[in-house]
């Protein structure tokens, strides 16, 4: 993996932040039964804009992925997505968006069933039916090197590290060449070269597809690195959103005590 | 089941909440939160029919899916269902040739075997090792998919899970199941002719043409084609406890045992309501 200038990626796609946003969340509620994990979450991304959203364990930073990505439904609130709200549509409706969509969860969720190359390849067995054997395998192995996976293809999930899972997730998130990319810990678990290089594939992806993406991390290095903006999130709200410096100038007692433990 | 803390709401295990804790009001009685909960299973039951109904008559269809759970569901049930079938045969003609010779029927045994094979024995023990085997098998593998979260991957790829998962899964059990059961039908009697042949040497054209005498498709028909019931109530029950399991490894031992309970159970209640409606219209 190549690395990058990340100021200088940052501060063009800051350069480029403008226009509607590509991912558009108003008013957000979610509760689970007596639990309230949500309180009126809005947050924008704008095409090629990295958001990283931080916040401590249980702030539900992934159920604000999940509900994005529509595998939760809100209580109240809406999700933009290019522009149409994606609250209510019907699954094969949904299906059509998702398309548009990467999304890298947690702990990878590969199929244990298949191995890292056959991962892979799921997208496009059922997308890209018109590709031939070869091309897929070709897009396949090119995923997997942009990963540095291309050794590993014919190892099972359970044969490969945790670590090593993630990079598979990531490229299996990445086979439909998505403009908008949903990170859940991608960097968590990761030794820190891994995680360098991961943060440099995000940035590449800023760069190369103008990829809208929102990254939720306890790791503040790395946001601060990949994102352009960060949100941090506490008790189900949005408590600041902004870039880096702006965090460390706030004067909110939460903001200063998260920078200090990270 | 455990206390909740302060709030006093307690959690409720039933084999129809198998996934996911329920949680019941401590003021409210037992018995209305146990029918309350046997209503939501079965109203959700019915809405997760309707999508899979829905998903599996709308493109894309995923032939590469159904072959698979084709040959997973039947293939691969057939040694099981072949053996039991010739178990019961075996059972079945001692038990006839005992009763029958008390009473001056002997010359009955033949028929007494195939006709109680090829009418209810045959496809009703096809339905409960199938539910056995496949059931466990289908409530397992997607507890496991939904708790490792695959089954959100699948529907994150695009994918609509009903369709790939349990349409193709159902749909399989539902045309697997007859031809099992002529399988096991066909190994009963072979095998009952065999035990009855042990003891009484009879050729086996003998056997099936005393067997099949008076016999009509009437009576073999109805009696396999129900068995697709059976298939459809195997496949919804396992893939419906499996894809709304919660909870972990525990969740899927609860998923997987609640399959083969449920399942089981449905399929003897429906023999019994499938039976009546054969000998209404059929007989």
């Amino acid at each position: 993996m190549h690395t990058i200038d990340r100021v200088a990626v940052r501060q063009e796609h800051a350069r480029n932040d403008t226009g509607a946003p590509v991912i558009a969340v108003e008013g957000l509620y979610k509760s689970f039964g007596s639990q309230n994990v949500l309180h009126g979450i809005s947050l924008n991304v704008r095409r090629g804009e990295t958001l990283a959203v931080l916040g401590r364990s249980g702030t539900g930073k992934s159920v604000l992925l999940r509900l994005v990505i529509g595998l939760e439904k809100p209580d109240a609130g809406s999700i933009g997505i290019h522009g149409q709200n994606i609250v209510g549509l019907a699954l094969d409706q949904l299906g059509e968006i998702r398309k548009k969509m990467g999304f890298l969860f947690q702990h990878a969720a590969l199929y244990d069933s298949l191995t890292v190359e056959q991962n892979v390849a799921f997208p496009f067995q059922h997308h890209r039916k018109q590709m031939s054997a070869s091309e897929r395998g070709d897009r396949v192995r090119e995923l997997l090197t942009e990963v540095g996976m291309e050794t590993d293809l014919k190892k099972m999930p359970s044969d490969i590290s945790g670590g090593m899972q993630k990079r598979v997730g990531l490229a299996r998130a990445l086979a439909l060449e998505p403009d908008i990319l949903l990170l859940d810990e991608p960097t968590a678990g990761l030794d820190p070269i891994s995680s360098a290089e991961i943060g440099d594939l995000i940035l590449s992806l800023q760069a190369e597809h103008h990829v809208a993406s929102i990254v939720v991390t306890h790791d503040l290095h790395s946001a601060k690195t990949i994102a352009n903006r960060l949100a941090l999130l506490n008790e189900g709200k949005v408590v600041i959103e902004g870039s880096f410096e702006e965090l460390q100038t706030s004067d909110i007692e939460f903001v200063q005590e998260f920078l200090k433990h990270s | 089941m455990s206390n909740r803390g302060s709030s006093g709401v307690v959690d409720v295990d039933s084999p129809f909440s198998p996934g996911p804790r329920r949680m019941a009001p401590p003021s409210s009685p037992v018995a209305t939160g146990a029918v309350g909960r046997f209503f939501e299973w079965f109203g959700d039951l019915g809405i997760f029919f309707w999508r899979v109904l829905r998903a599996a008559v709308t493109p894309p269809f995923e032939f590469t899916e159904l072959f698979r759970q084709l040959d997973e569901i039947g293939s691969k049930s057939l040694p099981l269902v072949a053996l039991a079938g010739a178990a019961t045969g075996v059972v079945l003609s001692l038990q006839a040739r005992f009763s029958l010779t008390r009473f001056g029927a002997k010359s009955l045994l033949p028929a007494a075997i195939v006709f109680s094979i090829v009418r209810e024995t045959g496809p009703i023990i096809t339905g409960l090792v199938v539910s056995g085997r496949v059931g466990a098998g289908i409530g397992a593998e997607l507890a496991t998919m939904k708790v490792t979260e695959q089954i959100d991957a699948i529907e994150a790829s695009a994918i609509n899970p009903y369709r790939l998962l349990a349409a193709t899964r159902i749909l399989a059990c539902i045309l697997m199941l007859p031809f099992l059961t002529l399988a096991a039908d066909f190994c009963g009697v072979l095998m009952g002719w065999v035990a009855q042949t042990l003891v009484e040497p009879l050729s086996f054209h003998e056997f099936i043409n005393s067997g099949f005498k008076g016999a009509g498709f009437n009576d073999l028909l109805p009696s396999t084609f129900k068995t697709a019931v059976f298939g459809l109530i195997i496949g919804l029950i396992a893939c419906f406890q499996g894809m709304r399991t919660r909870g972990g490894a525990a969740g899927v031992g609860r998923a997987a045992t609640s399959s083969v309970v449920l399942s089981s159970l449905f399929v003897i209640l429906a023999d019994v309501v499938l039976v009546k409606l054969i000998m209404i219209f059929f007989s």
